[in-house]
């Protein structure tokens, strides 16, 4: 049967209406719930401020930190400072783990080398290492960086390998019968075969950084997004908090984004791998 | 799965290679720590912390010995990771079969999902002090939406002829959900809950940095104060064998549940 473009149209306008249909609910819960939020908070009093702040509260809040500055320094400043630390403390741990992960996954002699210290460490929760961060490099960036490292390298390391074991071995052995050298292999065979998996680990990677900077600043810091939410604690200030809070869920969210729109670009076509923790 | 040129090691040469691994990270630890490179006080050698981790299971340190911070921090994981199950199962359950719950609920969840479990800690401090309030909003934080995901993702993925069938014998909601939908999702939810309870533990050991006055997070960062590197190093290996212990326990639930035929 051919698709007529009446045909077409109604799918479309199908579409259209299932999609908005989630839209517009999810829109008006958002709505309730903000309007929930204002009545609970402003008019009833339902709520004390000194525990949840009411959106004017939020409004103050943002408007302090953004134009007058809190917990030494701008909002921006404190955005670009925690990015900075995420961006390069994940650019160091992809830099170091997927290398590793897919050497592992290559040799079994490296694997079977590194395979205990690795399982060694692993079971130590990222945050865990946050007081020996502090001990041996104080509470600047540094700190932050090594702490970011621990979190982010496991997930890369895993994933890499996973990716480099779960190749059809006759597609290494067709490029390896066509005499392709060492390092094309690696290049043009291994690491766009693994490339799913790599990714996945990669997603990983960075949902545990952002996770972990924002605690390390949490302990201790002088700027960063972590460090507003603990002033803000420290000076009662639910206003700040939730300002705060909702940086770190933005930015999260942005982080993803740029990922999976990095993903997509690089892999055509191809669908994300199972995950693998 | 045999992706790389090597041949298979034997199992011997498996483990010579991964005792030669050990020694050579114990080696260059020690190395490090007893030729002074690194002060012994930052860097205390392999037998430094492994005697240490005997004396506080005896001693004291920041108030209780090892066992007994690191037992209030299980119980403090164990209601938190029980309360994010016993709400997002059911949750996530309802989410899957009702349409409009989802799209009511979803955008919310996604929303909160995205703040870092360990950003609620300036909140729990403001609501619950220093009590075990605290410390449990935030092993919820991390624990609640792995258990509503699989869950939700379990129901939806139940294959329909299942629920027509159900359905066509007049099967109500209630029993649906209980009798065709939760037990076909099972394998999905044990998955959930592995990933609940790493994330619950590990944001638990945050909050205890930060909103505690007991706990083996407590306990590393009293170390940490007294510049006790050793204790610090203790205090991350237990964390890492209770971890690893609570992982090794639901991995078998998992096995368990597959051996039944749930999946």
């Amino acid at each position: 049967m051919k698709t007529s473009p009446k045909r077409l149209l109604c799918v479309l306008v199908g579409v259209i209406l299932k999609m908005s249909r989630r839209f517009v609910l999810g829109l008006a819960t958002i709505a309730a719930l903000a309007a929930l939020w204002y009545v609970a908070t402003m008019p009833l009093d339902l709520i004390s401020p000194g525990r949840f702040p009411s959106p004017v509260d939020v409004w103050i809040a943002l408007r302090q930190v953004t134009f007058t500055g809190y917990a030494n320094g701008l909002l921006y400043q404190h955005v670009l400072h925690s990015l900075k630390l995420v961006v390069f403390g994940f650019a160091v741990a992809a830099g170091t783990g997927v290398p590793l992960g897919l050497l592992m996954g290559w040799s079994r002699r490296a694997e079977a080398l590194i395979n205990p210290v690795f399982s060694f460490i692993r079971p130590i929760p990222p945050l865990a290492w946050i007081p020996l961060a502090i001990l041996w490099l104080g509470i600047g960036d540094a700190a932050k960086v090594m702490v970011i490292w621990f979190a982010a390298f496991v997930p890369a390391v895993i994933n890499s390998f996973t990716g480099v074991r779960t190749i059809e071995p006759y597609v290494i052995e067709a490029a390896r019968m066509l005499g392709t050298p060492r390092f094309r292999l690696a290049t043009e065979v291994l690491i766009p075969a693994a490339a799913p998996f790599i990714f996945t680990g990669l997603r990983l990677s960075l949902q545990a950084s952002w996770t972990t900077l924002v605690a390390a600043e949490l302990v201790g810091s002088l700027y960063g997004l972590g460090r507003i939410l603990n002033v803000a604690q420290q000076d009662i200030y639910p206003g700040m908090i939730f300002v705060g809070m909702a940086c770190v869920a933005i930015l999260g969210w942005a982080l993803t984004r740029v990922l999976a729109e990095f993903e997509t670009r690089s892999l055509p076509g191809m669908q994300t791998a199972r995950v693998y923790q | 799965m045999t992706g790389g040129p090597d041949q298979r090691l034997t199992r011997l040469e498996v483990a010579a290679y991964g005792i030669a691994g050990l020694l050579l990270f114990l080696g260059i630890w020690s190395a490090l720590s007893w030729s002074g490179a690194v002060p012994r006080q930052f860097l205390p050698t392999p037998y430094d912390v492994a005697s240490r981790f005997v004396q506080l299971l005896s001693t004291p340190f920041a108030g209780a010995t090892l066992q007994q911070h690191l037992a209030s921090s299980v119980m403090r994981f164990a209601y938190g990771f029980l309360l994010g199950a016993a709400v997002g199962i059911p949750l996530g359950l309802l989410m899957g079969w009702y349409r409009a719950l989802d799209e009511i609920v979803s955008p919310v969840f996604d929303a909160l999902r995205f703040i870092a479990p360990i950003a609620w800690v300036a909140f729990a401090a403001l609501w619950f002090g220093t009590g075990i309030g605290g410390p449990i909003l935030i092993i919820f934080a991390g624990a609640f939406p792995p258990c509503v995901i699989n869950a939700y993702r379990g129901a939806r993925f139940v294959s329909r002829p299942l629920i027509e069938a159900a359905q066509m014998l007049g099967t109500g909601n209630a029993r649906i959900i209980l009798e065709v939908l939760l037990p076909a999702s099972t394998a999905s939810i044990v998955a959930g809950l592995r990933v609940s309870a790493g994330l619950g533990w590990q944001s638990l050991i945050g909050a205890e940095l930060i909103v505690a006055s007991t706990g083996v997070g407590f306990m590393m960062v009293q170390a940490q104060l007294n510049i006790s590197t050793a204790t610090v190093m203790s205090a991350m290996a237990a964390i890492g064998l209770v971890g690893l212990g609570i992982d090794v326990a639901l991995r078998s639930l998992e096995a368990a549940v597959r051996r039944r035929g749930f999946a």
